[in-house]
């Protein structure tokens, strides 16, 4: 959980971005903790996108701050970010299926070793600590030689996140790594975002899933059209709020009521009726 | 390796791979999942048949082997750079003009201008590298597929080597090349004979053919049968064991990713056609100093040869799969058939119609394998 008196890993202090005349965000402020599940919740358009990636330093602010441990810090480039500590596992997952686990873990920052002409990818040294970071997160690999589409989605998740941990990041922004996969799949990640808070990492995480983001988080702040709609501690609000305030709330509540008359009506007191969820 | 982690108690249960552990793979089932699996076997059914057609006919002696095998390097040598490209995910289709340019860029100099040989090598090679680099920067600069920028580089090398041959020569033939140094270091450097005393040896000793003066039929390797192995295993080395190597399967598999981890998509590219025209550069040296002349109709085509050898050789068309091992396969395998049907006493003009029939057996069993590759072991 986020302790007041720790600082904020990264801090976001009411920054706009604006893309032309298209206002994305306007005065939101953001920010994580050590050791804490930050969830950012929205529909699409409220501006999470935009906002994760003015923190992965793809975008710049317009206006607003941005801190690292404090401190306002330059970030103008992914490169920038990752130096920083903060590191983006996007939905792609940035992998590619045909090759090894090895080879992905370790692509763009290959170990090497020898020396000029000489200097070769330690593959041996590689393999093994891919095979040690994934039996960390239960992952148990019969060869770090096998392709990556080898694997499920959930474990291939896993692997990006653990990458990117090993690289040294001490922020993670998952951008919606469950919305892809199926109960059991979605449930390794949830776990391992939860071990990773263990260590002491702030994960942001992006969800559309009010069962996955209500599983693992310690806040939620609540996008709508570019602005905040506040930031609530778990324990000051409840699964319901969440959801209304992720499902646009009145609009939901309208197109129940005109599901209703369509369908006799036996839905519209029934505000549970959407509990399961819209899935992405 | 995997020893490590066989301890139950680190592992949480439920979480991860829910399949039971089971040992490392033997070497066969590794074995069946590398790329050149299809050339492999390929090489082998090849050498079967012709063994059975033509055993008695002088194909499987060592001069007829190494007829072979010169052959196939010609085409390896074009075909192991156009595997880097390929799995970097693109196409070089001006290799084959670009050997022609290359070939009239020595003669060039070499007569007309009356360079030493050394340089006029040097100058053609790095004519031939800035070319490659322009077709590599048009290529991720203007993001058209690598096909078209290539397709229209092939174009205006051809017809710059016919128009600038013609313009300054008079012909499109030029002859005489290595009048000035005949053996010179640069000519046995590209077309010398490599291990001649053993040869020799061998031949008194009565293990190889002799002709009548006691001579060895074969007086050595040829030069370019030592380039294909050489930057077989060089590239081979890159591929696997290298940073770039991994860069380059990074940005065939895909760029996007690649990019994203900071791999350097674009230089990567470059260099890679840089690479190709380099390795028409070296196919052009070794034709133009084996037999003293440049033509400007050189290569005409070669490009496909080597795309062929690539393919063959367990190349994913679209990137991010593939072998050197396997592009030096696939050329002897062209090789082989190429001269072999010779021997056959069939008709050569049915060389093709095996070609093309070997190309589409060899990419259904390729695509197999790859599907084999990339599901659960």
């Amino acid at each position: 959980m986020a302790s007041q008196s720790a600082k904020a890993i990264v801090e976001l202090r009411n920054v706009g971005k604006s893309f032309g005349t298209v206002l994305a965000l306007k005065d939101v402020s953001f920010d994580v903790y050590p050791g804490e599940v930050h969830c950012l919740l929205g529909d699409n358009g409220a501006g999470k996108s935009t906002l994760i990636k003015i923190l992965a330093g793809v975008h710049r602010a317009s206006s607003g701050d941005y801190l690292i441990d404090g401190e306002p810090a330059e970030i103008n480039s992914p490169r920038h970010a990752l130096d920083a500590g903060i590191a983006t596992v996007y939905q792609d997952l940035a992998m590619v299926p045909l090759m090894s686990i090895t080879r992905n873990f370790f692509m763009g920052r290959e170990l090497t070793k020898g020396w000029g002409p000489f200097c070769r990818f330690d593959v041996a040294r590689a393999d093994g600590i891919v095979v040690k970071e994934l039996a960390q997160i239960g992952i148990d690999l019969r060869d770090p030689a096998q392709a990556v589409g080898t694997l499920s989605g959930g474990e291939r998740q896993c692997v990006a996140i653990a990458r990117a941990v090993h690289f040294g990041a001490r922020v993670l922004i998952l951008d919606e790594p469950t919305s892809a996969l199926g109960v059991h799949q979605a449930a390794i990640v949830l776990k391992y975002v939860a071990q990773a808070r263990q260590r002491g990492l702030g994960v942001v995480f992006i969800s559309h899933n009010i069962h996955h983001a209500y599983a693992v988080a310690d806040r939620f702040t609540l996008l709508n059209r570019g602005s905040s709609k506040g930031t609530f501690m778990r324990s000051a609000i409840s699964r319901d709020e969440v959801l209304q305030a992720m499902a646009g709330g009145e609009d939901m509540q309208r197109i129940q009521a005109e599901i209703g008359k369509i369908g006799g009506g036996e839905n519209v007191a029934d505000p549970g009726g959407i509990d399961r969820g819209p899935q992405a | 390796m995997t020893e490590l982690v066989s301890e139950k108690a680190v592992t949480p249960k439920g979480m991860g791979s829910d399949t039971a552990r089971l040992r490392k793979p033997s070497a066969i089932a590794r074995l069946l999942h590398r790329p050149e699996l299809g050339a492999l076997s390929g090489v082998i059914l090849v050498y079967v048949v012709f063994y059975a057609l033509a055993a008695d006919s002088g194909m499987f002696s060592l001069s007829g082997l190494v007829n072979i095998f010169q052959v196939s390097a010609e085409i390896g040598i074009l075909a192991v750079a156009a595997a880097l490209l390929m799995i970097a995910g693109e196409f070089d289709l001006s290799m084959g003009s670009m050997i022609g340019f290359a070939g009239v860029t020595i003669g060039l100099c070499a007569t007309t201008f009356n360079l030493s040989l050394p340089l006029s090598i040097a100058i053609a090679f790095s004519l031939c590298l800035a070319i490659g680099a322009a077709n590599g920067w048009l290529t991720v600069k203007t993001g058209l597929p690598s096909f078209i920028v290539t397709l229209a580089s092939l174009l205006v090398l051809r017809g710059l080597a016919i128009a600038v041959t013609r313009l300054l020569n008079g012909y499109t033939q030029i002859s005489n090349i290595t009048a000035s140094d005949p053996d010179g270091f640069v000519v046995s450097l590209f077309s010398g004979r490599v291990g001649h005393p053993l040869f020799v040896w061998m031949a008194e000793h009565g293990w190889i053919d002799k002709k009548l003066d006691g001579t060895p039929g074969v007086d050595g390797l040829p030069a370019s049968i030592v380039w294909w192995i050489a930057l077989t295993g060089l590239a081979t080395w890159v591929l696997l064991r290298t940073r770039f190597g991994n860069w380059i399967f990074a940005v065939g598999g895909d760029d996007k990713a690649a990019r994203n981890m900071g791999v350097p998509v674009n230089r990567v590219k470059v260099i890679l056609f840089m690479l190709t025209a380099l390795s028409a550069a070296v196919f052009a040296a070794i034709q133009v100093f084996e037999v003293g002349s440049a033509d400007t109709l050189r290569g005409t085509q070669k490009e496909f040869d080597a795309i062929i050898a690539v393919v063959i050789g367990g190349t994913l068309l679209t990137g991010g799969y593939g072998s050197a091992v396997g592009a030096f396969l696939g050329a002897l395998i062209y090789g082989t058939v190429q001269i072999g049907i010779f021997y056959t006493g069939i008709d050569t003009d049915w060389f093709k119609v095996f070609l093309g029939l070997m190309v589409l057996a060899a990419v259904l069993f390729n695509n197999f394998v790859r599907r084999r590759a990339t599901l659960a072991r």
